[in-house]
């Protein structure tokens, strides 16, 4: 796979690019990276493997100049370096491609990669380069287009582009492809494979197991600021690298399959909603059945609609039509959120903070939070008055803590404090404590660490197996396939027709989720 | 070398207690300075003004006769304040109550009858819900700012009292002064404890009001509703709440205690209307809602140190000759470093030694 020349570097025996050692960033008392040793040779693909907050992106910072370290060095083609700024490390030769792309919407493809460079260059040149480049590197893209009508795959590769423009000698991806269609990041591996040949190094950030086995030379992996193993992914099983990165062995989901004739639990007929915002994702003619029993997942790359058909779902926004939603045969379009939970139904948002729990608020008081008019014969008292009973949520906050093993520091915490996993576990487990018959769940296990992950995935499908039904609205193939009876995918705003789990691959999901709908079609293609 | 605020895992209960009592520190060391600038003797001058209002009894009643309209309009701010809606207008609301509450005993003056009193109250508090009404409907409506549209209306209202009691209010016997009839006695908010000083009920519905609204806020489903929708509206909505019922509740709710509070003073203090009825009430209430951290305990503590600088203003003004815009710049003061004394509540200080910037200069070349 590696260029002559590049075999010839790394058999001199030269120097590595980049060699950090032990590398420490602390805020406060906390340590995010803890002593970190990292080496990456010329022409390789290096993965940096972990969990949400085991320091990868703290690392990446550090390496690119935007948070200085507390200790440590970090030496550059063996010279010891100490990178100030992002304009220091792009002149060193280090281009960096975020998961949070910063482009502006409203000009065109060639004016956001000049608002990026440190030089003048007149626009007509740059697009003329960049359109070379673009082709050189297999990712086309149009110069004179603007952002705001472009993919979410072709922005990433406008921020491609701009790092290549530098020449770098390193690429840093983070998290490329959770915005990406599998066919989509099949172009993109593509691509690294040239960088790679040209002898450029390219550091790959992930969490995905089976694309960093596929295409990375090696892997460092992190856990809690520390590195936990370099090694070469390929040599690895994909539950080798879990260990590694989470420390111990990952339960895996056990599944069952679905009664034939549940009764019809959810039911969505011909639902559109326009737009809210400029920026928002119409819902166009979405239709879907879900009966007892079953776990309906809905793939789909992020920003397809897939908050607007939970706002829907949830109501949150109530829609026009009444008939549109249908929850256990009862007419609920125009009702508002309490109303739908009253008939049986739980909900449990994508963003944790300030949408499904308030963090400043206690567990107990985010429990109450979803649960203050389904439970309200239970917590509160006084009639008109309304007084909660604080000690009934308490209990309940604590047997829902005990359930779903939330780790927390003190009896009733704030929110807040918790991480991004047993935070999540606690917002699944207030609903599922309830025992919903309907559940609609965004994105259960974005940011969550594996542990956790499992156990939440687990514990829907057992809702499923005990007579409800599911929606998991999610962007992991991975947790799609864990859990779902039957699949579909979104894609601007339209809903594909589900499929029995059983019978669909990466490869028909990733044609659903790219629009085409209608398997047959794609098989002609 | 640079000072960096580095956030603390959680609030630091020590600050929380600690900041409002170093904001008051503070603004007297800086107050001393500016008397000595002005000429005098700090000690004696911060003396006149903080600690001899405290040492007689009349001087205390007339301390609550400031406090309790501070502290009933912060009580209702701070409903406002916590469910993220931002009257700023409760002055003008102040005087619209002032002045709904005197519609009968100034247009309806000969009619006597034990039931005016209460009668006047609740228009009061009617007519100043009525006024917060307005920035309510047209942030419900038309989603304006409702820290404009308050403001504004402040003045509105100001400028129709002054009309009132020149023009259609003016009293036919008063020989053409620019102010009302005076109240028959059934319409005199009468005093606590008349045998020792002129403190009215108006500091009782303060202190109700303000037991009334901690329990609100600490026991029941509406309390919990104004934190989270104040906390974060999406939150809000996933729980099923309003937040257009609760800029509605909210606007109202403060309103309405802001008129209270202007008809108490006009009827217990004044005894009729005239041009000026408040010397900022209603903007003060505001520095207290924050002085006393939005919880209304904290605010009647802090009612009475802001009706404290009311008071030693106007005794300083008399022993020490200094303007009585001193008061003004004591609130300022106190204002000022309760907010930033705020920020270490959440943040620590640091300064930090920068390492190295003259080697970032040479590895990037």
């Amino acid at each position: 796979m590696q260029g002559g020349h590049v075999a010839n570097d790394q058999s001199t025996g030269e120097l590595p690019l980049l060699s950090v050692r032990s590398l420490s960033k602390l805020f406060g008392s906390f340590k995010a990276c803890d002593g970190i040793d990292l080496d990456i040779g010329h022409g390789e693909i290096h993965a940096l493997l972990g969990e949400n907050g085991a320091g990868k992106s703290t690392l990446v910072k550090m390496l690119f100049g935007i948070l200085a370290p507390s200790a440590g060095s970090i030496s550059w083609q063996g010279t010891d370096t100490l990178v100030a700024n992002p304009a220091a490390a792009r002149r060193l030769g280090i281009g960096m491609v975020f998961q949070h792309f910063s482009l502006f919407e409203a000009l065109t493809v060639a004016e956001n990669i000049a608002l990026s460079l440190d030089e003048k260059i007149s626009i007509a040149d740059l697009s003329k380069k960049a359109a070379e480049l673009s082709i050189a590197y297999g990712l086309p893209l149009d110069p004179d287009a603007h952002v705001a009508d472009l993919s979410v795959g072709e922005r990433q590769r406008i921020e491609i582009v701009r790092a290549l423009l530098q020449n770098p000698k390193l690429i840093i991806l983070d998290e490329p492809t959770s915005v990406l269609t599998p066919q989509e990041a099949d172009r993109l591996f593509e691509t690294l494979f040239k960088l790679r040949a040209e002898g450029r190094s390219v550091l790959y950030i992930s969490h995905r197991l089976e694309e960093v086995q596929r295409i990375c030379d090696r892997a460092t992996v992190l856990r809690h600021g520390k590195v936990t193993g370099v090694c070469d992914p390929r040599q690895e099983t994909p539950a080798s690298l879990a260990r590694m990165m989470v420390g111990a062995e990952v339960a895996g989901v056990e599944k069952v399959e679905p009664p034939a004739d549940g009764a019809l639990q959810l039911e969505v007929t011909s639902l559109s909603v326009s737009p809210r915002s400029p920026f928002a994702m119409p819902l166009k003619s979405v239709s879907m059945t879900v009966r007892a029993g079953e776990v309906l997942a809905i793939a789909g790359v992020a920003g397809n609609g897939q908050s607007e058909l939970f706002d829907a779902l949830s109501g949150e926004y109530p829609v026009e039509s009444a008939d549109s939603i249908r929850i256990r045969g009862q007419s609920v379009g125009r009702l508002g959120i309490n109303a739908r939970r009253l008939l049986g139904a739980g909900f449990v948002p994508e963003e944790r903070h300030g949408h499904a729990a308030v963090p400043a608020m206690s567990l107990s008081e985010n429990l109450f939070l979803s649960r203050n008019a389904s439970d309200r014969k239970a917590y509160l008292a006084g009639g008109k008055l309304g007084l909660i009973r604080h000690g009934l949520v308490q209990q309940a906050a604590r047997r829902i803590s005990e359930m779903m093993d939330v780790r927390k520091s003190g009896d009733d915490p704030a929110a807040g404090s918790l991480s991004g996993g047993n935070l999540q576990k606690f917002i699944v487990g207030r609903e599922l404590d309830r025992q919903p018959s309907v559940l609609v769940v965004n994105q259960p296990t974005w940011g969550v660490d594996a542990g956790a992950a499992s156990r939440i995935r687990q514990a829907l499908v057992d809702l499923a197996k005990s007579g409800s039904a599911v929606v998991v609205i999610s962007q992991d193939l991975d947790e799609i396939f864990e859990v779902a009876t039957s699949i579909a995918a979104i894609s601007e705003g339209k809903l594909s027709q589900a499929h029995p789990a059983g019978s669909m691959n990466r490869e028909k999901i990733g044609i659903l989720m790219g629009g085409m709908h209608g398997l047959e079609t794609a098989h002609a293609h | 070398m640079r000072i960096e605020l580095e956030r603390r895992p959680r609030q630091s209960a020590l600050f929380a207690i600690v900041s409002p009592l170093l904001a008051l520190a503070l603004t007297v060391v800086f107050g001393g300075i500016m008397f000595a600038l002005l000429g005098k003797d700090p000690v004696s001058a911060l003396y006149s003004f903080f600690i001899e209002p405290l040492l007689e009894v009349w001087s205390l009643h007339e301390l609550a006769i400031k406090a309790g309209p501070l502290i009933l309009i912060a009580v209702g701010l701070s409903v406002c304040y916590r469910s993220n809606n931002w009257n700023i207008g409760a002055e003008g609301q102040f005087t619209v109550g002032a002045i709904t509450g005197s519609l009968l005993p100034i247009v309806f003056y000969e009619w006597h009858s034990p039931l005016l009193l209460p009668l006047m109250m609740v228009m009061g508090a009617l007519g100043g819900a009525a006024y917060a009404g307005i920035p309510a409907l047209l942030k419900t409506r038309f989603n304006t700012n409702e820290i404009l549209t308050s403001l504004m209306l402040v003045y509105i209202a100001q400028l129709f009292l002054d009309w009132l009691v020149r023009g259609a209010w003016r009293d036919p016997g008063g020989y053409n002064f620019p102010q009302s009839r005076s109240f028959v006695s059934e319409a005199v908010l009468p005093e606590i404890l008349s045998s020792s000083g002129r403190a009215h009920w108006g500091f009782a519905f303060a202190l109700i009001a303000a037991v009334a609204v901690w329990l609100m806020m600490r026991y029941t489903l509406k309390g919990f509703q104004i934190v989270v929708l104040g906390q974060s509206e999406r939150a809000g909505r996933f729980a099923g709440f309003s937040s257009r019922g609760m800029v509605w509740f909210s606007m109202l709710f403060s309103g309405a205690l802001a008129g209270l509070a202007g008809i108490s003073e006009v009827s217990g203090s004044i005894g009729h209307l005239q041009p000026s009825i408040s010397p900022g009430y209603g903007f003060t209430a505001i520095i207290v809602a924050f002085l006393g951290r939005l919880n209304p305990l904290g605010i009647v503590a802090a009612g009475l140190v802001l009706a404290l600088t009311y008071l030693g203003g106007e005794g300083a003004q008399l022993s020490i000759g200094v303007s009585d815009k001193v008061t003004r710049v004591f609130q300022g003061l106190l204002l000022f470093f309760v907010l930033s004394c705020d920020t270490l509540i959440l943040y620590k200080v640091r300064i930090v030694f920068d390492r190295g910037r003259k080697l970032a200069g040479r590895s990037a070349s």
